[in-house]
């Protein structure tokens, strides 16, 4: 009975929260509809309910993720860059030996699997993937947009983990990224050039956002020499540099397994 | 009504596809890797249904509210043909939702707290919180600013990569000049700024546009507002580290 009174209580904080994150957003669209288009909306009603739909859903999206998820990923997040963990033993901690990179192992995967799947669960995302699926008659997969961009974030929160750990200046990889997405803009399909810049901001909002976070918190804090406020940034920057590489990646790839396969059809025909 | 309950469920099951990755990826670790029980499993489980319950409702809502207007009003902009008032709604938009967007403000604090300790303003709450909220107007003004040039590109048909290129090259120059504490900060900010309702509205408002103005194709033109809206505050957050 507690829980669900508790439940309740909390649910009405966080869709009044929502309601006020929401406000301004909702104000400036209908003052210009009102002020400055002039013109009545469309369907008016189906709008409305379709804000309040969202309303509701970002209200319990978020609460579930406050009470699910969150703890128990902030907490896994301290408990594997824990020292005791890393190393298993509490005298080589005592000795207090600079732990070799490589034993972070554990973090570099859950970094993967989390950036992985959290950007998978990620609503901007999937509303993006909706569009760029609708607006480019089906030739972009829904799937195929959210694997790319999640394998993307994956690869560079485990990056950025390593880079944490390393110690190694956030800015080289940083720049080198962007030399990689310079060439790889150079030979990309046209079409594909803007949305894949898009979808390096899409992957962090809601979800992704807390949980790396903590991990960048965690490592930080544990590792030696490494200082929390300087080097907990940069986990973020990575995971919105990558997604940009793998959705090229994932354009220049189907592009030239398309050609390959229409140059097949074509010899075929020809020794015919 | 038969029919929307059964896309409601649809979506509700998709909804739940999405999360399973999560699930699966904190079970293996808590019980493989750290080996220890999920600690208040009760409570993780409701959570996981409102989580469920509350994707659902946002990607119905989403069809439903966010995508028509944005699309709508960039129709009824395009068709009015008054750029002015267009800029004006974009610099607004871009704004209005990023001054409210609680990630911006937690990153804005902690780098007030960076900025106190490396000496670069006194150690007061004063200090602290002038500088917080002088960042913040920034970050803010600077996706405002992102918002207006990337619809001018869609209605002069610019093409992206040389504005987000430039951009690179202009980020990679100020990184060697600004203070290195600041530049963690600037490169995380260009990816808060993008929350779950600024992102379909900016691309529904980018493809609505791209979509009814003569000579532009939606998927070349439509596309990149996102992108730019991430890329300008790391410009003006280090600029604010270099000024301050």
């Amino acid at each position: 009975m507690d829980l669900i009174i508790q439940l309740i209580s909390h649910f009405v904080t966080t869709f009044f929260h929502t309601i006020i994150d929401v406000i301004p957003i909702a104000s400036i669209i209908f003052g210009f509809q009102y002020f400055v288009i002039r013109k009545k909306i469309p369907n008016l009603k189906r709008v409305l309910a379709g804000f309040f739909y969202v309303i509701i859903g970002l209200a319990l999206f978020l609460q579930g993720l406050e009470d699910a998820l969150f703890p128990i990923g902030k907490m896994m997040a301290a408990q594997l860059t824990d020292p005791h963990f890393i190393l298993h033993t509490t005298a080589e901690i005592q000795q207090g030996m600079e732990i070799h990179w490589s034993k972070y192992y554990w973090v570099y995967i859950f970094a993967f699997t989390i950036g992985f799947s959290t950007t998978i669960a990620e609503p901007s995302l999937l509303a993006v993937a909706i569009k760029a699926n609708e607006v480019s008659g089906g030739t972009i997969g829904i799937w195929g947009l959210r694997i790319a961009v999640a394998i993307g974030v994956a690869f560079g929160i485990s990056l950025g983990s390593w880079r944490i750990v390393t110690g190694l200046p956030l800015h080289w990889f940083i720049i080198s990224g962007y030399v990689i997405v310079i060439f790889q803009t150079l030979y990309s399909p046209k079409m594909i050039i803007a949305l894949a810049y898009d979808s390096g901001g899409v992957t962090t909002s809601t979800v992704t956002v807390p949980i790396v976070a903590a991990l960048g918190l965690g490592l930080a804090t544990n590792v030696a020499g490494r200082s929390p406020l300087l080097d907990g940034f940069g986990l973020i920057a990575f995971a919105s540099l990558f997604p940009i590489i793998s959705v090229l990646a994932y354009a220049q790839l189907s592009e030239w397994y398309g050609k390959r396969n229409k140059k097949k059809e074509a010899l075929e025909i020809e020794s015919k | 009504m038969k029919k929307a309950l059964l896309q409601f469920l649809k979506t509700m099951l998709s909804s739940a596809r999405d999360l399973a990755p999560i699930a699966l990826v904190i079970a293996f670790f808590q019980i493989f890797v750290l080996q220890q029980p999920i600690p208040n499993f009760e409570a993780m489980v409701i959570g996981s249904i409102f989580v469920v319950v509350g994707l659902t409702f946002f990607i119905y809502g989403l069809e439903m509210g966010l995508f028509p207007i944005g699309e709508s009003m960039a129709f009824s902009f395009a068709r009015k043909g008054n750029v002015a008032w267009l800029l004006i709604f974009a610099f607004a938009l871009g704004f209005g939702t990023t001054v409210a967007e609680p990630a911006l403000i937690a990153v804005t604090k902690k780098a007030a707290r960076i900025a106190a300790q490396g000496g670069v303003i006194e150690v007061t709450d004063a200090a602290i919180k002038q500088y917080a909220l002088g960042l913040k107007f920034t970050v803010a003004i600077s996706v405002g600013l992102a918002a207006v040039i990337g619809v001018l590109r869609i209605i002069k048909g610019w093409p992206i990569q040389w504005l987000i290129l430039g951009g690179y090259a202009l980020v990679v120059m100020m990184t060697t000049i600004a203070p290195k504490e600041i530049i963690g900060i600037a490169y995380d900010s260009g990816g808060v700024t993008t929350s779950t309702i600024t992102v379909p509205l900016m691309t529904a408002l980018g493809i609505g546009l791209a979509s009814s103005i003569k000579g532009r194709n939606p998927m070349l033109d439509g596309f990149g507002l996102i992108a730019l809206a991430s890329l300008s505050p790391m410009i003006f957050v280090m600029g604010y580290g270099m000024l301050y």
